[in-house]
């Protein structure tokens, strides 16, 4: 397997494009703007479309209209353009269309800074926009598990009928790796396979025209896409929660965290294992569906003593690890608002001070 | 017994939910004869707006979409870039249009995106049960400028067509109305026109409706009033065709050279 350095963004797309995406809408904002840069380059080559559009409202109904073809479409952008999006997102929740979003999390609120940051976690895992739906989204922590998760992304998108966020950070996408590309994947929309999708052709016996919609006027009709959709979380919830579980084998305390910030835990993780001291770490992989199950059980497993969460906000992810110990073990939490990023000697000092209440 | 007439089969079997007097039911049928007429029933996708057309995707028998508040022209781009050969239209009030969507309209026409835009005009909101729209009237009343829109807080109505043709791209703008048969036929030929032309560029076609409804109006009231006061500041015109193509469209070629000179040497 060849390796190949490259700035995490473009490897990203790189990704997307191998994932057979042919579809990029979207709309230059730090620190993501290297994406369309990229996309701007690649998409002529291999007869794919790139499109600015001219606002990230506009983006993400341009991803609404080419996602109802069956088309394996993308866009991506970093946080006050995902917020612009939300609305976009919701109607694409709503219509049953795949899609794959990216948000390049940076700090905030408001126009906040340009720097890494997780200030996103309630937004992308709790909704976002209007209404109950809920998108799966997938929290890479380098830029190798980004490539990786590129095709996984558009499948699981397919599979649900569900549009998939994935949210790295500035971080990840701003440094150079060495990744390893996957092979070129030769996708085409099955129409037979697809009947939701549109392509124009005239209703007849065994052709039901489709129907790319949100609105449900009845009390009955809006009970039954609201079923369909909760149906499909449970579905999701079931099939899809994905962690990694490192150095848990004789924990003191568990670090939960995602992202970048979990590399980081995990350095400071082997420095403290290197002085004799165990201290595992619970990564959610998907940040919905949460893995409840797998937080709780490390949480409580035998010689655990407490629970440290550590995010680059204000403590977002710390109400899921919150809800999934439920009370039956200490939670601490060590958060740098975006734009801070903590350094490992810092998380080393951090649960060495734990250890020292035990 | 010989056939002298049949529906459109581009429009469905449902019953229109619009209120008597409304010129929806007449645009719909505009709309849907223009496109059988022109053979493309099987290859054509719709983009409804939100407003009282929304249901559109009930009566436009073809693949159709609902878009967000003004965001159909968006949908439409997404959905032409993966069929380009593919007719691809949204119809859309002028709230949904000139108000919430107007980025979105801007920049379709502005790229030339190859769809076709058809804006119903009755200067009100009329979903929402009759609110100021960016084209009422100077003085009109409604449920939002009780003591009629006010210029001097609110400004003039906007022009969609006007304001379009000073974009290069577009390739068909043309305003009609529907308060007279002679109206509707002309109507009827500028949507064909606008659909035929699809394929060259971004096509746009206006029309002038009534909503006796939010008007507070009887249905035969309103067409003379559409007549009496939208035709003064809404002209019915063909502002552009591919073959009178004014100064505003013209393409513009820079040689993007900083200037004449040669670069200096050493």
């Amino acid at each position: 397997m060849a390796l190949t350095l490259m700035k995490g963004s473009e490897a990203i797309a790189e990704a997307a494009i191998r994932a057979g995406c042919r579809y990029f809408f979207g709309y230059p904002i730090t620190p993501q703007t290297e994406i369309p840069e990229y996309m701007s380059a690649r998409m002529p080559e291999i007869g794919g479309c790139f499109l600015q559009a001219e606002s990230e409202v506009s983006a993400i109904n341009m991803v609404y209209g080419a996602a109802g073809t069956g088309e394996r479409v993308l866009t991506s952008s970093s946080s006050p353009g995902v917020s612009l999006k939300q609305e976009g997102i919701s109607y694409i929740a709503c219509s049953r269309l795949p899609c794959v979003i990216i948000n390049v999390m940076r700090g905030g609120p408001g126009l906040g800074s340009i720097q890494a940051s997780q200030g996103d976690y309630l937004q992308a895992t709790k909704g976002g926009g209007h209404g109950d739906y809920k998108l799966i989204v997938l929290a890479p922590a380098s830029v190798q598990e980004s490539v990786d998760m590129m095709k996984l992304a558009f499948e699981l998108g397919e599979k649900y009928l569900n549009p998939v966020m994935i949210v790295a950070d500035g971080m990840i996408c701003q440094m150079m790796e060495p990744v390893v590309l996957p092979e070129m994947v030769d996708f085409k929309v099955d129409y037979k396979a697809k009947p939701w999708a549109a392509n124009g052709k005239h209703p007849s016996a065994d052709h039901k025209r489709a129907v790319i919609n949100s609105l449900y006027i009845t009390v009955e009709e809006l009970d039954g896409i609201n079923e369909t959709l909760q149906k499909g979380y449970r579905e999701i919830e079931k099939n899809e929660t994905r962690y990694e579980a490192y150095n848990m084998e004789g924990a003191e305390i568990i670090v939960t965290a995602f992202g970048t910030v979990a590399r980081i835990c995990k350095s400071a993780i082997d420095d403290l294992k290197a002085k004799g001291i165990n201290v595992g770490l619970l990564r959610p992989i998907t940040l919905y569906p949460f893995p409840y199950e797998a937080v709780h059980n490390a949480a409580v497993a035998p010689g655990v003593k407490a629970v440290l969460d550590v995010e680059l906000n204000a403590g977002q992810m710390l109400e899921d690890v919150k809800l999934a110990i439920n009370g039956d073990q200490k939670v601490e939490f060590y958060g740098r608002y975006g734009s801070h990023m903590p350094t490992s000697e810092e998380i080393y000092e951090k649960l060495l001070s734990m250890r020292e209440g035990f | 017994m010989a056939v002298v007439f049949e529906k459109t089969k581009m429009l469905t079997d449902a019953v229109f939910h619009y209120c008597p007097g409304c010129n929806h039911g007449i645009a719909h049928r505009l709309v849907a004869e223009s496109i059988e007429g022109l053979g493309l029933t099987d290859n054509v996708i719709g983009v409804a707006p939100v407003g009282c057309a929304v249901f559109a995707y009930n009566y436009f028998n073809c693949d159709m979409y609902e878009a967000a508040h003004g965001r159909a022209p968006a949908v439409a781009t997404g959905i032409k870039r993966v069929h380009p050969d593919t007719c691809v239209f949204t119809y859309q009030g002028d709230g949904d249009l000139a108000s919430i969507g107007t980025a979105e309209i801007v920049h379709a026409a502005m790229r030339g995106e190859k769809i076709t835009t058809i804006f119903i005009n009755n200067a009100i909101y009329g979903m929402t049960g009759g609110q100021m729209a960016p084209t009422t009237l100077p003085g009109m009343k409604t449920t939002t400028s009780p003591y009629g829109r006010d210029t001097l807080q609110c400004g003039h109505p906007v022009r969609m067509c006007e304001l379009l043709n000073t974009l290069v791209e577009p390739r068909f703008i043309a305003r009609g109305s529907l308060s007279s048969p002679k109206e509707i036929n002309r109507s009827k030929k500028l949507l064909r026109q606008a659909f035929e032309l699809q394929h060259e560029g971004f096509t746009f076609v206006e029309l002038l409706s009534t909503c006796p409804t939010g008007w507070g109006l009887t249905p035969e009231q309103s067409q003379q009033w559409l007549e009496r006061n939208m035709v003064p500041f809404f002209p019915i015109n063909v502002f552009r065709e591919p073959n009178q193509m004014p100064e505003a469209a013209k393409k513009y070629t820079p040689d993007l050279k900083v200037s004449d000179d040669k670069p200096k040497e050493g």
